[in-house]
């Protein structure tokens, strides 16, 4: 079957931090944005990314919602779920609509409003996306889960607390750059890890990840519009490919895996994503991957290809994941920096990429940026969305 | 017979010992100072206190409310027994707190105010309250209550503080918990931190002046967006902020 090509003609964000606003309004400003951006209004179909929205902010259906409150009505409108892979999901459906030739204009908004709870039911909430049987009921969180991970990696590979902190520094440092980022504050390795205050600045949440090691609950949302070549052409907007995209799933339990230091679902899905686009690895100027823990970023650096496995905390030694690097690795701030809203997170990856690819980043921007990559990390590594963008002139 | 009705109605303090400043790297690298402040460096605090009244945000309208009314009750005596401690990061006002001394045994936390975030500099100036209470003026125990759900989790939940909800809490009569010298010494390894004595130059810089906050926290852009998208979910907001977005209000 012959599939068109889809290119990316708007993006909108908001601030991710905590928002006062209803979750539908969370999900439709960056929508409202992203049509002022591409100059359009003419949506076909309508996909909306949220993960708590029944759960957190009690209210379920939250595509009919934002579908009316942005005044699109009758144009076809449904929420995606998958965990914290809603928003590449999203962003992979809005692909295959585009791409099959059934729509030729698509918007994905993603949101969520997580801060309406504390932090405590945000963590146990986030917790339900794990094994009910093998996992939950032990009282298994994602900072426990990525601890455990963490431990490991740290024997297998000789990956340090250091280097966790380093990527804690690079991201959080790199969010000040970015006016829509959660943490505003700078950080530094002798205030977080050498110091004699370092321990109470940077306590251990579940060793040996500490406080800086996870990435913020945050409010937010953002919308990427999606269309096919003859539309993008239309409407003018510089023209970036949504190149390839890959999914992959990996066992429900993380115990369950014959290696647990093996991401295989990123180690596919990227593979996929990269494989439909024509390109490889070493194509990639640009890269956001899922740090929702500072050791995911190092992991997902080797399993995408970037580095051989087991040397991605090398690569960060050397200053290569950097903004003006070999790679530079979230120089939006990534999940640590600009924050997590779960829901939101894999379209603000792609919403940074075009950014990047359009050279319209300002003091961020990677130069001669042509070629971007995202990694969307549902579950711990159980199901993961990974896409690639391509700068078309 | 002529009354000096100022001698009635301002409190005698009782002695005092004073809190010997101390200084901490927080996360970003930066030294911070925490010293006590005299009456009469009040106002200089008071005028960076008084615009976060306007902050409708993780309680800092109330807080800063009570702050400003304690600290100006201080300066006017007419609070008994009162302290001020502020954290300094050059010269920079970050937090402030204080507390009161309601007997040898028992004192009072009144309030931590943090001017800048995400840097645990408001836990670290607590901490030095408690060290004052516990170590200075040698009390059994310290009363405290948490206005915002953020001081509930780094008072009550760090410090695992007991409940005295017999005690009604200078703070709104609301019910008080409690730090023990017990608990105290259990999170003097890990919460209380600071070094002794602070360099000379770094003491005379939080001492040259109180400089503003260069980050404090803000009302939202537009509080009455915010304030109806909070109780009114039909699209107000979402109107105001297109309005906004296309320069009409």
């Amino acid at each position: 079957m012959t599939m068109r090509d889809v290119y990316v003609i708007g993006i909108g964000i908001t601030s991710f931090t905590r928002l006062e606003f209803p979750l539908s309004e969370i999900a439709a400003y960056p929508a409202m944005m992203a049509m002022k951006d591409a100059g359009t209004r003419e949506i076909d179909h309508l996909y909306v990314a949220n993960m708590g929205g029944g759960r957190v902010n009690h209210q379920t259906g939250l595509a009919s919602a934002v579908v009316d409150t942005l005044s699109l009505t009758p144009a076809g409108a449904e929420t995606i779920e998958n965990g914290p892979a809603s928003g590449g999901s999203a962003v992979k459906t809005g692909y295959m609509a585009v791409a099959s030739g059934l729509h030729d204009t698509v918007m994905v908004t993603g949101a969520e409003r997580m801060r309406e709870v504390n932090n405590l039911e945000a963590t146990d909430f986030v917790a339900t996306l794990t094994h009910p049987i093998a996992e939950h009921i032990y009282g298994v969180t994602l900072p426990s889960l990525a601890a455990m991970f963490t431990r490991l990696y740290m024997e297998k590979y000789g990956v340090t607390e250091r280097h966790l902190a380093m990527v804690a520094v690079k991201n959080q440092n790199a969010a000040l750059l970015n006016e829509f980022a959660h943490l505003h504050q700078r950080i530094s390795i002798e205030g977080i890890l050498d110091s004699p205050e370092a321990m109470t600045n940077n306590p251990y949440v579940a060793e040996p990840l500490r406080f800086f090691d996870c990435c913020p609950v945050s409010d937010g949302g953002a919308c990427v519009i999606l269309a096919s070549e003859e539309v993008a052409r239309k409407v003018g907007r510089p023209l970036v490919k949504l190149a390839g995209v890959g999914q992959a799933t990996d066992t429900h339990a993380v115990h369950e895996r014959e290696d647990p230091t093996d991401l295989l679902a990123v180690r596919r899905a990227a593979a996929m994503a990269f494989e439909r686009a024509g390109l490889t690895p070493a194509d990639v100027d640009v890269a956001e991957l899922h740090d929702a823990f500072t050791i995911l970023e190092i992991v997902e650096s080797e399993e995408c290809g970037f580095f051989p496995k087991g040397e991605g905390h090398l690569a960060l030694e050397r200053g290569e994941t950097a903004l003006g690097g070999k790679l530079p690795i979230n120089v939006s701030g990534g999940l640590k920096g600009r924050g997590h809203p779960v829901g939101a997170t894999g379209i603000a990856q792609a919403y940074e990429i075009v950014h990047q690819l359009r050279g319209e980043a300002g003091e961020r921007q990677v130069k001669d940026a042509r070629v971007g990559f995202t990694c969307n990390f549902g579950g711990f590594g159980n199901n993961v969305v990974c896409l690639t963008f391509k700068k078309e002139d | 017979m002529a009354v000096d009705l100022e001698k009635i109605l301002r409190p005698v303090d009782n002695p005092m010992p004073p809190f010997p400043a101390k200084h901490m790297k927080v996360a970003s690298g930066e030294e911070m100072v925490i010293r006590q402040v005299t009456r009469d460096e009040i106002p200089s605090i008071l005028q960076h206190v008084a615009p976060l009244v306007w902050v409708e945000r993780d309680f800092y309208d109330v807080v800063a409310a009570r702050v400003y009314a304690e600290l100006l009750a201080y300066y006017a005596h007419r609070m008994q027994d009162e302290y001020v401690l502020v954290a300094q990061i050059d010269g920079e006002l970050c937090a402030v707190v204080n507390g009161r001394m309601v007997n040898k045994d028992v004192g009072m936390s009144l309030h931590t105010l943090a001017m800048r975030r995400g840097l645990r500099i408001g836990a670290h100036a607590f901490a030095a309250k408690m060290e004052y209470h516990m170590d200075i003026l040698g009390q059994k125990e310290v009363l405290v209550v948490a206005e915002s759900p953020i001081g509930f989790r780094r008072w009550m939940l760090e410090y695992n503080l007991e409940k005295r909800f017999d005690v009604a809490h200078e703070l709104g009569g609301v019910p008080s918990w409690a730090l023990t010298r017990e608990l105290f010494d259990k999170a003097r390894d890990t919460l209380v931190v600071g070094r002794r004595p602070v360099p000379d130059e770094l003491l005379a810089k939080a001492h040259e002046a109180i400089l503003p906050p260069s980050d404090p926290p803000r009302p939202p852009d537009d509080l009455l967006a915010a304030t109806r998208a909070k109780y009114d979910p039909t699209g107000t907001a979402l109107v105001l902020q297109r309005w906004k977005q296309e320069g009409k209000v």
